[in-house]
């Protein structure tokens, strides 16, 4: 068995791989199975549709280019703001996947190495069970800071400059810029632009605790002293 | 299967290998290795801050980064590998492949994979499936070419008689689970699940590319290659099995261990972490193997270049599972999961070991296609000591580097702490990785001289006939 055909190609190619599929892979889909998948349009939430609005009054002329103007009457109106939202997240996904942010930025916060503390709750399930997820972004490589709690704690408009040039906001980063989101300067972001700061936005929105923030602020009497100091 | 061959002629050389085709798979694959060596460069550049093409949309280093990684799974190992299995096959066999059409047919379809890949990517284009960027809409036609590689080479396999030799239990399975690993992760995360089940998916993916692609096809040229060039058997049948089928039931289920202390549920990645370390116990024994193999002719290590080749991937080999054994324990991925530690342990398997590998065999084929002698033997050092110490350098490098991040990441100090930290590290890391592309540079050289010396000598062979 052990050197014959049939045991190498049905015991090792076929059944070891099906084992190793059925243990590894079916059991957490199985697991996970009263989590149904959400659309982008079930992940629209109001913080992101704050952003995304925010979009829209910061870069009238770009948005509109982009995605058009809301129609009259007011139900209709929200709805077609939920649904270009849920558009701007689809397409800032795959500007997301294509640049190749995923090696350079992760989307998971892990319970060790004092992660939590750094960006904010430790990552659950739940949050991954969406069409944006599918292949999901976690991530393997960290040059850039982990994104998933990325959502409301930078500005529009900082993101704009930021990749247009993320030197002008960061100092040396190594970050590549992306004129190419643009039409040639940080105030006019083109569609792939708007999408993608509206998908970066989102990381995060769905939480409690929206925006995280670190806490880089000094303690006011440190800074008394120093100044007494002088 | 020897008594039965002995009374009918066996069957000759060129009857059985298409040298040409030979030839031309490893042309291909050492062009892609050149564009993604460029690639990687390209990326190394940009974390000095010293790229000097930024702000371009087809060459953003994010882009190049994917054309770098793929371009060595797709472009330079898997034809390097077809290169050398139209040899290896029909001459362990006695048999020729199902058909030689199809067997140009696959040349001419797999750089087609390959080429769209990467100008896909280069467009923008990419599946978010790490190793798997090949854009969603050329998955189907590369499955297609992994089915009719499979079916050209299994054809020659299973129509041997009796039982196989180890060389041929690791490709028969290989071939299967190339095929089905592509399709699981391709598909799977892509268009049936997402979240966590996807990242499972794709954990596996990834581990069995490398476990069950490139693992089963680089030892089973070992185990054809280094008996004949050190002209004697393998030293243990014992632990030739011990070895594949250990490989064979703990590889695919390790891959799990890329995703640690992810949501994926707890006791599955502990499942994961213990295939893993039982992996290393495998690949040992296949190790201690090979150099029990070597033992009374350890002189071919220094004077047998092929040899050279193959024993120091090996040596390589076993520090990547060394490395493996300690990285994918839960303590040390609490430190230094997403730093360079893992960049550094990807290129010792991927270029220490495998392309090591591909090198010496091509270093040992490439007169025999040629029917003429290399060039320059001094070339050849050449190529071996550059891309060994380039290798070693960068590895030691990277690993060192991890270590270093992991720990500015986890005592809280601002980001730019960790990039400003690593500069020195990228600084080595180009340095090396400059000698590891020189010397397939020198390579390239030293067979296109081999090649016009063995024209020269050729045409008035053909004048004469
Ligand atoms: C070469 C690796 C690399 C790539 C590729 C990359 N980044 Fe970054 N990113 C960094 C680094 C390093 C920083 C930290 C320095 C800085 O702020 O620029 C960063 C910072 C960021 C930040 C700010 C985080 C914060 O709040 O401080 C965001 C947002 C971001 N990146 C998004 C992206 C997106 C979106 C892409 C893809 C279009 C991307 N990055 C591609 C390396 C990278």
């Amino acid at each position: 068995m052990f050197e014959s055909k049939s045991g190498v190609l049905l015991i090792a190619g076929l059944f070891f791989f099906a084992l190793a599929f059925v243990s590894n892979a079916v059991v957490p889909m199985v697991m996970y199975r009263h989590l149904p998948e959400k659309t982008a349009l079930q992940v629209v939430n109001g913080n992101v549709r704050y952003q995304f609005e925010d979009l829209a009054r910061r870069y009238p002329e770009p948005f509109k280019q982009a995605f058009g103007s809301p129609p009259a009457g007011e139900a209709e109106e929200q709805a077609w703001w939920n649904e270009k939202c849920a558009e701007a997240l689809k397409v800032g996904r795959k500007v997301y996947v294509g640049e190749g942010c995923w090696h350079c930025h992760s989307q998971f916060i892990r319970p060790v190495s004092n992660e939590d503390r750094r960006w904010g709750p430790v990552s659950r399930t739940e949050e991954y069970q969406n069409e944006l997820q599918r292949p999901v972004m976690f991530g393997t490589r960290r040059v850039g800071p982990d994104l998933c709690r990325e959502g409301g704690r930078r500005s529009n408009d900082w993101h704009a400059v930021h990749f247009f040039e993320p030197k002008r906001l960061s100092v040396g980063s190594p970050m590549p810029e992306y004129p190419w989101l643009f039409e040639g300067s940080p105030e006019k972001p083109n569609l792939k632009g708007l999408a993608l700061m509206t998908y970066v936005q989102w990381l995060g929105s769905w939480l409690e605790c929206y925006p995280d923030h670190e806490q880089y602020e000094e303690s006011p009497t440190k800074a008394l002293t120093l100044t007494e100091a002088k | 299967m020897s008594t039965e061959a002995v009374p009918q002629q066996l069957p000759e050389h060129k009857d059985l290998v298409i040298e040409q085709l030979v030839i031309w798979y490893f042309l291909a694959a050492l062009a892609y290795l050149i564009i993604s060596m460029l690639g990687g460069f390209l990326m190394a550049l940009q974390l000095v801050d010293h790229n000097p093409l930024r702000g371009i949309e087809v060459l953003s280093p994010g882009r190049w980064r994917m054309i770098h990684t793929n371009a060595i799974a797709y472009g330079f190992l898997a034809n390097a590998f077809l290169g050398a299995l139209h040899w290896v096959v029909p001459r362990l066999t006695l048999r020729q492949v199902a058909s030689r059409a199809l067997s140009y047919f696959t040349f001419a379809a797999w750089q087609v994979v390959v080429l769209s890949t990467a100008v896909g990517i280069m467009l923008g284009e990419a599946q978010g499936l790490e190793w798997g960027e090949t854009p969603t809409w050329i998955d189907p036609l590369a499955q297609l070419g992994l089915l009719l590689v499979a079916i050209n080479f299994l054809t020659p396999i299973v129509q041997t008689r009796g039982p196989m030799y180890v060389t041929l239990w690791y490709f028969t399975a290989a071939f299967i689970w190339t095929f089905l690993t592509y399709a699981m992760g391709n598909f799977v995360p892509e268009y049936f699940v997402s979240g966590t089940s996807a990242g499972a998916v794709g954990g596996l993916f990834i581990h069995d590319l490398v476990g069950l692609f490139v693992t089963p096809l680089g030892w089973g040229l070992m185990y054809f290659f280094v008996p004949i060039l050190l002209q004697k058997p393998i030293w243990s049948h014992g632990l030739s099995l011990v070895g594949f089928w250990g490989l064979a039931f703990f590889y695919p289920l390790t891959g799990i261990h890329h995703f640690l202390y992810t949501p994926i549920p707890m006791f599955l990645q502990h499942g994961a972490v213990i295939s893993t370390i039982a992996v290393e116990m495998v690949v040992l024994t296949v190790i201690i193997n090979f150099f029990g193999t070597l033992v009374g002719t350890g002189q071919a290590f220094m004077k047998n270049l092929p040899i050279r080749w193959f024993y120091t991937g090996m040596v390589y080999y076993f520090l990547t599972c060394l490395q493996c054994a300690m990285q994918t324990t839960m303590t040390f991925q609490a430190l230094i999961h997403f730093s360079d530690w893992v960049v550094g342990h990807a290129h010792l398997v991927m270029f220490g070991v495998f392309s090591m590998w591909l090198q010496g065999i091509m270093t040992y084929l490439f007169p025999r296609l040629f029917k003429h002698e290399w060039y320059s033997k001094t070339l050849c050092e050449w190529h071996y000591w550059l891309s060994a110490i380039g290798l070693l350098v960068m590895a030691t490098d990277l690993t060192l580097a991890g270590v270093f991040q992991g720990y500015w990441w986890a005592s809280l100090q601002p980001w730019e702490v960790s990039t400003e930290g690593s500069f020195p590290f990228w600084m080595v890391r180009i340095y090396a990785g400059l000698a590891m592309f020189i010397g397939q540079i020198i390579f390239v050289y030293n067979i296109c001289m081999t090649w016009q010396l063995s024209r020269r000598a050729a045409v008035p062979a053909t004048i004469a006939a």
